[in-house]
């Protein structure tokens, strides 16, 4: 699946693209097919969301997994201070990350 | 003489009292080549070193900004006005609010951006710093100056 | 120490609001992203992997414990309770919040600190020797042509936009504590024969991926011309370094493609124009500055510690260094516990080390590049109630300059640039050889781990150095060995093919095998290196 994330303007905090909005939890991302493109542009120029990016992932039972390890590490944080796991996501194990 | 397409009235800001310059301008290298050219427009490859020759005909140097992180135009800039040059400097192109003030002190007098700036936010850029600690072109003195007057 | 007058202060106060403009422009959709970048990197403020990540400058290093209780305040009032300390002397956050920015650089300001120029293509944060002011083999203070620079470089009105990121460093020892010739500039002060002070200036070192070891392009440049020398330095390197490709635009690559000769000839060339020019600061100004710089009040006392608590003799040996007065040594409080960050400290542990500094250290603090913290001046007959604070804090790791005192950059865990995960292999790779008990045999050996080819860890610079590579989406790493940062300083060579995590564990305890096993008296693994070459690390490694 595509699924798109970035941070918030503000805050920048890590977010997800879930439809209508942008989630702090990955597993909330949507596929988009192909209308990436179009509603990062739309939603960049909003400043409801900034740099943001399409990725590939897959639907797993533990829920959405980015391809890549860097953007596992975006959804979870970082492996070295599991305290500070972002909690929605954290039904994943860390193992889910490497 | 080619006319690059920049004309007077679409400077923005110009801090200078005489007539600005009412002609186009001709790349570096046609300046050398021509005796009659009065204006020139600078291109950031260009080394603004080679119209030293020829500053006493020159009213207008424009210095171009295709992208506001490219920073050779500042070097062109003081250069020209360490040699003495005292006609219209111009910053054309890619000039955005938070780059004016530095300009200024390398000394740009007058600026065309490409996208017009919010005369506000360019006051305020203009004004916010009181001193500098550098000697540049301008003539302002520096803190270490003041420190030691 | 330095301290504003109100130019500086106003300076400084000019740039929060600034900011403050700015951010909130960008805010309101006046500014997109990409003209906002410049202008919040030039603050210190990136976007990082998982938030806004702020860098606050240290000049030289060198805070109070004014100064290190404020960064400590932020770290649980802005972000989640820590902070990181750099290999450039500095501090990030790694949490921050675009709309908290501005506040944040408004209480820095009131403690006369600042982001400024801690990013972005211009003149970065001056980083000098961090046992300034109180090495016993140092000719004279470095910090005060640093501090008359950072005034140079600050707001530059030519050199806001370079090629690309500019670092400099100055020192006053022939012992390379700054990794002084591994800095776009490095100045050394010295003394000519005619016995008068001036600066050697080296231009074009440099990590990242194309590393270099920066020639000597002046020996002797006057005091009163230092600044116009580094003005024409960095002129001919906005004229002409390279801007087509931003991994060749470091003054490194122009220095290399001009050769180090012609560069020379082009700055000496505009350092005569230069100063027609008059842009040097009066004389006046070094010495104002350097009254700040002097000496606390030392006081003789006991030379010699009670050696009776072993894990304190241990600590005294390793963390403690020798001072200019006998009755004084610098201590290095580690922030390297075993298993642990590299360079992060808490909000609770700064304030304990400002505190700290001001009953046992005039005062003072210094940030090493090996991201630990210096308190300069302590007295001998202090160090025993010194330590035992420490330790109850967890920052007394007896372990300056072993294998356990790794440097890490941030690496996968928080970097959006990274290959690979540094911070992991640090703490593996320390409680290992915790376990193993070889540290003390080990001696001195210098482990530096990079999450990518910038080479913010400075591997190239280790004596064992580590690269995390990306390998078909997983983590990799490369070894190599024989780097210096030091006034030996060289850059390490890669081993061969790249491990996974495991296996460049297994590496590291391998070619410490190796050295142990080769060893002549007194060598440090570096020199065992040097003298028997790369074919016995690579054949223990590979066959
Ligand atoms: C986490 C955010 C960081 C980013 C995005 C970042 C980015 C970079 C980049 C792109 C370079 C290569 C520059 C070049 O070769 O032109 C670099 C070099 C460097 N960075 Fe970082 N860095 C980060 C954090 C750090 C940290 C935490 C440290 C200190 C531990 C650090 C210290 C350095 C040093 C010493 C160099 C080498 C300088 C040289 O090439 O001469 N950086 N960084
Ligand atoms: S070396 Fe690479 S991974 Fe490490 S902090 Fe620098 S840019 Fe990030």
């Amino acid at each position: 699946m595509n699924i798109l994330t970035g941070n918030d303007l503000k805050t920048g905090e890590v977010v997800w693209w879930d439809g209508q909005n942008w989630s702090l939890s990955v597993h909330d991302a949507v596929d988009v097919g192909d209308m990436g493109e179009q509603i990062l542009a739309a939603e960049e120029a909003a400043r409801r969301v900034n740099v943001p990016y399409a990725l590939v992932a897959s639907r797993t039972e533990e829920g959405v997994r980015p391809a890549h390890i860097k953007d596992r590490v975006r959804a979870l944080g970082p492996t070295v201070r599991r305290d500070l796991a972002v909690p929605t996501a954290s039904k994943t194990g860390w193992d889910w990350v490497i | 003489m080619t006319d690059l397409g920049t004309s007077p009235d679409e400077v923005q800001f110009r801090f200078r009292d005489d007539e600005p310059a009412d002609h186009g301008t001709v790349t570096v290298d046609a300046c050398c080549d021509q005796t009659n050219a009065t204006a020139v427009r600078i291109e950031p490859g260009d080394d603004a070193r080679v119209l030293l020759p020829f500053l006493d005909r020159l009213a207008l140097v424009e210095v171009n900004f295709p992208s506001f992180g490219d920073g050779r135009g500042y070097s062109a800039a003081r250069i020209l006005r360490e040699a003495g040059y005292d006609g219209e400097l111009r910053a054309v192109g890619d000039v955005l609010i938070d780059q004016l003030s530095h300009m200024r002190r390398c000394g740009f007098d007058a600026f065309a951006p490409d996208k017009p700036l919010d005369e506000g936010d360019a006051r305020r850029a203009l004004e916010g710093f009181g001193n500098v600690y550098q000697s540049a072109a301008d003539a302002r003195k520096t803190i270490q100056e003041l420190r030691h007057e | 120490m330095y301290q504003y007058d109100q130019y500086d202060q106003a300076m400084v106060d000019a740039r929060v609001e600034e900011f403050r403009d700015q951010a909130q422009r960008r805010l309101d959709g006046k500014l997109t992203e990409d003209q906002f970048k410049p202008l919040r990197l030039m603050n210190g403020l990136y976007l990082q992997l998982h938030a806004y990540m702020l860098r606050v400058a240290i000049p030289y290093g060198t805070l109070n414990s004014r100064q290190m209780t404020a960064l400590g305040d932020i770290a649980d009032k802005y972000d989640r309770g820590y902070g990181h300390f750099t290999t450039r002397q500095n501090l990030q956050y790694n949490w921050i919040k675009l709309e908290d920015a501005a506040d944040i650089l408004a209480d820095l300001s009131k403690v006369e600190m600042h982001a400024i120029q801690t990013s972005g293509n211009c003149i970065r944060n001056i980083s000098s020797d961090h046992f300034a002011g109180a090495a016993h083999d140092e000719l004279i203070d470095p910090r005060p042509y640093a501090e008359l620079l950072r005034q140079w470089s600050s707001f530059h009105p030519e050199f806001t936009y370079l090629p690309r990121k500019f670092k400099i460093a100055v020192i006053a020892a022939e012992t390379d504590r700054a990794a002084m010739r591994l800095h776009d500039i490095g100045i050394q002060i010295v003394k000519n024969d005619a016995g008068e002070i001036g600066a050697s200036f080296y231009v074009g070192g440099g990590m990242g991926r194309t590393p270099m070891i920066a020639p000597q392009i002046r020996e002797f440049v006057p005091l009163d011309q230092l600044v116009t020398y580094a003005e024409a330095c960095l002129r001919v390197y906005n004229r002409y370094g390279r801007r087509d490709n931003k991994y060749k635009a470091r003054i490194k690559i122009l220095v290399h493609e001009m050769g180090a000769e012609e560069y020379t000839r082009q700055v000496e060339e505009e350092f005569a124009h230069l100063l027609e020019q008059g842009v040097e600061p009066p004389l006046a100004e070094l010495e104002r500055i350097k009254p700040f710089f002097a000496d606390p009040a030392f006081e003789d006392g006991p030379k010699s510690v009670d050696r009776s608590d072993p894990d304190f003799a241990l600590w005294v040996d390793r963390n403690t260094v020798r001072h200019k007065h006998d009755s004084y040594v610098s201590a290095v409080i580690s922030l390297k516990p075993v298993g642990g960050i590299p360079g992060d400290a808490t909000g609770d542990q700064m304030r304990l080390m400002a505190k700290l500094a001001k009953q046992y250290s005039f005062d003072e603090l210094r940030v090493m590049h090996t991201q630990n913290i210096v308190l300069p001046h302590v007295k001998i007959a202090d160090l025993h109630a010194l330590w035992t604070e420490l330790e109850a804090a967890d920052l007394g790791a007896p372990n300056l300059d072993t294998i356990e005192d790794i440097i890490a950059c941030p690496g996968l865990d928080y970097c959006a640039l990274a290959n690979a995960r540094s911070i992991p292999l640090a703490q593996r790779i320390s409680e290992n050889f915790a376990k193993n008990g070889r540290t003390e045999e080990l001696g001195q050996l210098k482990l530096k781990i990079s999450g990518c080819i910038n080479a913010c860890g400075h591997h190239h610079a280790g004596h064992i150095g580590i690269l995390g590579v990306d390998k078909k989406g997983t983590e990799n790493y490369q070894l190599s060995l024989g780097g210096s940062e030091a006034e030996d300083v060289s850059l390490a060579k890669i081993t061969g093919p790249g491990f996974d995590e495991d296996g460049v564990i297994k590496a590291v305890e391998t070619v410490t095998d190796v050295y142990l096993e080769a060893r002549e008296d007194g060598e440090r693994f570096l020199d065992t290196y040097r003298r028997i070459g790369m074919t016995p690390f690579k054949e223990a490694l590979y066959d």
